[in-house]
């Protein structure tokens, strides 16, 4: 037996357990029930509701299981007479001052000191003096708060402190005035702020937006993935009467543990936006009217043809949102291509694409989500990372926090981390120059020969210590964020990158925009890519070519806001003679071009594949009814693929579109080829161009229609060009 | 708003962060909070206590948690003296509840209030203060006065300016 094994007993159950576990970790694991408050194994043990005392052989008290080590030869009872009059008694206490108001408390229902009382609760309460009262205070527009409620388990607490980085919350007084507050009037500005819903075990801290709408046992639980970024977080939705009603996280370990993104909990609210389109629409006379589905998609199907009679199929371009499924996608990019055009892209911020003929089967994190808490330094470049993908973040404050990981970033702008940060380069002037003299001093420091990419860089102290950073450790990681990817000299970024990332044996990351821009890039919807990666025999435009050639029509898919998405501009969609738009949302900028508008469903009303930037392929089947006429885009796709008459649409489920692709994609996710990045020769380069910084919730259309969103501090954040 | 700490209190911050490991900043926060209380004539204000957050490298909510929790601070203006009276069961049984009732009588205010004048903080109840012996006893500006009568309470109080 090793030696860090103990032996020890639960309820005469032998069990082995590692030293220093607690008891509660040990009874956890082995399925056997102890009833918690304040314990939550995400967080540090407080060990202050006292419920999950428990008897244990030579101790004279009751002892917290959440705050006992075993040790050997222990013998734990957790239903022992003695074990059960401690949770009774606790119990009771913990429901003294709680008001008992569950008739009109949202938590009913699905509250776990409301569970914990049905089974260790006295029938009739024996206090009968007054209880007492807390006053609530707003915690933003996210988070409602009943503070009579609490129990002062201080989960929210230790959330705000050991999760967020900052608690905002404190436990104030003592004794019978103690109670959770911010002390001043404030609100909790953190982009993980909301998952102090789910962690509070009463009804205290609750779903604002959510407030009053459902009962937990009136709705359906369906599984849904993150429509926000490409971390691919789990989700549940819950769905009352056909309504997606809100979201809670799904746990999984190895994605977001047991947390979700605010943006992923009430982003969904912009499903049911007044921008949401219903019917299928046509212009006639210049003014698009409601018709009937078979008018508009012959009138689609036709028109299209009727482009490439006229003008050659070149002269359509298929634009696609990342936010569409993996299905979706595919089957855009089969219609693209098998009506003759090549014209087919996703990126549609994207400004650079000289590098394309350089990337890997698809932009990838380069190493799996949850070795990325694991790491001994990183590099994070062009990238607002708590804003681009908040779990990710997390992760890396795990590394830094936990594990003394450093962390480096080059950025433009200067982004506030709650975590130490090894190194900080703010990079007023010229991203580029920036990176290559840090891969200078990185050749410098590692005692390699300098890459001629880097070799006329000067190198100063910030560069250095960037440097230095990345070459910490052996677990090393190189990142390049959104903002680096829609930087008009993406090229260099990602040769100098690759160069980099090389020298100090790092793994090389790319967090594209989107829910599923893996997917995007498997499905072949790029144009420089078939179907499960490729390399297409004649490329055809990029998103950004597509617009400036002015083409004849356009495709787009998705809910695309030509004004907010397209980095090539709206100009192109207003002269082109044909835009048929397949999409959830009609904002103005595209309702005022478009020909055709064929309505499809969100992606919680859809089933659907997204795949993350680890090559996660999640599937989810739909959640909520679609609304009004609309209909899953991946059927509409189908359709209008058979009136375009195309070969192969004739698949009966999205099940069968994805596991068509699947079978061409074969299982392994290919690692980027690095070295041929780092090889390469750099481009010539274009006149330095401005670029955006887009704020956090209006990165797609769902989190533009979240009210709940546009009403916090991140909400009210404006674009910045850089 | 926000305040900046004086040139002595800053000082007097610096000798108690030197007693203990440097990454432990969090372990000064009583003494710094005594001192700004003592600096600042009796009572804690929300800037002053961001400003001692911000001097120990600490979130503000951690500097606010310390102060509420023990009776010592103040969050809020009180009067000069501070007078607390003990009712904890010794001191219950001699009498200390009705010297507490003849308190709040004379001075016209209840426990937790301050006079008018700005004269007597008389602090919430104080649970034992440890000196059963001298029964009923009250605690003024952390001098001790035992064995008392309603008469005895009235001198003492007379007393302070």
């Amino acid at each position: 037996m090793s030696e860090d094994l103990v032996n020890i007993e639960v309820n005469g159950v032998p069990l082995k357990a590692r030293k220093g576990q607690m008891i509660i970790q040990v009874t956890d694991s082995a399925s056997i029930y102890i009833p918690r408050f304040c314990y939550h194994e995400k967080l540090s043990v407080a060990a202050n509701c006292r419920m999950c005392l428990v008897e244990v052989e030579k101790a004279p008290k009751p002892l917290p299981a959440c705050a006992t080590p075993v040790t050997e030869g222990m013998k734990v009872f957790t239903k022992s007479p003695k074990a059960v009059a401690a949770q009774r008694a606790t119990m009771e206490f913990l429901l003294i001052n709680h008001p008992l108001d569950c008739p009109i408390c949202d938590q009913g229902g699905e509250c776990e000191l409301q569970d914990l009382a049905v089974g260790y609760g006295r029938d009739v309460s024996r206090f009968t003096e007054r209880k007492r009262v807390v006053k609530d205070q707003s915690l933003g527009p996210l988070v409602s708060t009943d503070m009579t409620r609490c129990i002062h388990c201080t989960r929210c607490v230790r959330f705000g402190q050991e999760i967020q980085g900052f608690p905002e919350l404190g436990a104030l007084g003592r004794g019978e005035q103690m109670h959770i507050t911010t002390y001043v009037e404030r609100g909790i500005d953190h982009e993980l702020s909301a998952n102090i819903i789910d962690l509070c075990p009463v009804g205290a801290l609750n779903n604002k937006p959510f407030r009053y709408h459902g009962r937990s046992w009136e709705m359906t639980q369906h599984a849904l993935v993150s429509a926000h970024d490409g971390f691919g977080s789990n989700l549940f939705g819950h769905v009352l009467r056909g309504r997606l009603m809100r979201i809670v996280p799904r746990d999984n370990e190895e994605v977001n543990e047991a947390w979700i993104a605010d943006r992923d909990r009430f982003g969904f609210e912009g499903i049911y936006s007044d921008q949401r389109v219903t019917r299928p629409m046509l212009r006639i006379d210049g003014t698009l009217r409601p018709v009937d589905w078979e008018v508009a998609l012959t009138a689609a199907a036709e028109g299209l043809l009727a482009t490439r009679t006229a003008h050659g199929a070149a002269a359509a371009g298929f634009l696609a949102s990342p936010i569409a499924t993996l299905e979706e996608l595919s089957l855009f990019a089969q219609i693209a291509r098998g009506f003759g055009s090549h014209h087919v892209d996703h990126r549609l911020r994207q400004l650079d694409f000289r590098a394309d003929d350089r990337e890997g089967r698809f932009p990838a994190l380069g190493r799996p989500i949850a070795e990325i808490e694991r790491l001994d330094a990183a590099l994070i470049v062009g990238c607002h990372l708590r804003q681009e993908m908040p779990l990710l973040a997390h992760r890396i404050r795990k590394a830094a926090v936990q594990g003394g990981a450093k962390v480096a970033f080059l950025n433009p702008r200067r982004f506030e981390y709650l975590f130490p940060v090894a190194a900080y380069a703010v990079s007023e002037r010229d991203l580029v120059a920036d990176l290559a003299a840090t891969l200078h001093a990185a050749a410098t420091l590692a005692g390699l020969p300098v890459p001629p990419a880097a070799a006329a860089a000067t190198p100063g102290e910030a560069h250095e210590a960037l440097a230095r950073a990345l070459l910490q450790g052996e677990r090393r990681a190189l990142i390049l964020g959104t903002l680096a990817q829609r930087h008009p000299a993406y090229a260099e970024l990602r040769t100098l990158a690759a160069a980099l990332a090389e020298i100090a044996g790092a793994s090389l990351g790319f967090l594209a925009e989107g829910p599923n821009a893996a997917g995007a890039y498997l499905a072949g919807a790029v144009p420089h890519r078939l179907p499960g990666g490729a390399e297409a025999p004649a490329p055809g435009a990029n998103a950004r070519a597509m617009l400036e050639a002015s083409l004849r029509a356009y495709v787009l898919l998705g809910p695309i806001d030509p004004q907010a998405d397209l980095a090539g501009g709206a100009d192109a969609l207003a002269r082109a003679e044909r835009v048929i738009a397949i999409t959830s949302h009609l904002p103005e900028s595209l309702a005022a071009h478009a020909h055709v508008v064929l309505p499809a469903g969100s992606f919680a009303e859809t089933s659907g594949t997204y795949v993350n930037l680890e090559g996660r392929w999640q599937s989810w089947a739909g959640a909520a009814r679609l609304l009004g006429e609309s209909r899953p885009g991946w059927k509409i796709l189908r359709v209008l693929g058979n009136l375009l008459d195309l070969p192969g649409f004739d698949y009966e489920s999205s099940e069968e579109v994805r596991d068509a692709l699947r079978a061409i994609c074969g299982l392994n996710v290919e690692p980027q080829t690095l070295g041929r990045l780092a090889a390469a020769a750099l481009p010539a380069r274009g006149a330095p161009a401005p670029w955006v910084l887009i704020p956090p919730y209006q990165g797609d259309a769902l989190v533009r229609g979240s009210g709940a969103l546009a009403k916090t501090k991140d909400g009210q954040l404006a674009r910045v060009v850089i | 708003m926000s305040v900046e700490l004086s040139k002595h209190l800053r000082e007097e911050i610096d000798r108690w962060t030197a007693k203990f490991p440097p990454e432990r900043r969090r372990s000064a926060v009583i003494s710094a909070l005594h001192a700004a209380q003592h600096e600042n004539g009796g009572h804690l204000t929300t800037p002053l206590m961001d400003a001692i957050a911000a001097y120990l490298g600490l979130p503000p909510i951690q500097v606010y948690e310390v102060a509420a929790f023990y009776s010592m601070f103040e969050t809020h203006p009180v009067g000069r003296h501070h007078v607390s009276v003990c009712t904890n069961i010794s001191c219950m049984l001699r009498g200390g509840e009705t010297l507490l009732a003849h308190i709040e009588k004379k001075l016209g205010i209840q426990v937790g209030e301050s006079t008018p004048d700005g004269r007597i903080f008389l602090k919430r109840e104080e649970e034992c203060l440890a000196a059963c012996t001298g029964a009923p006893m009250m605690m003024v500006d952390h001098v001790y006065h035992e064995d008392l009568t309603p008469e005895k309470v009235d001198t003492v109080l007379d007393a302070l300016k």
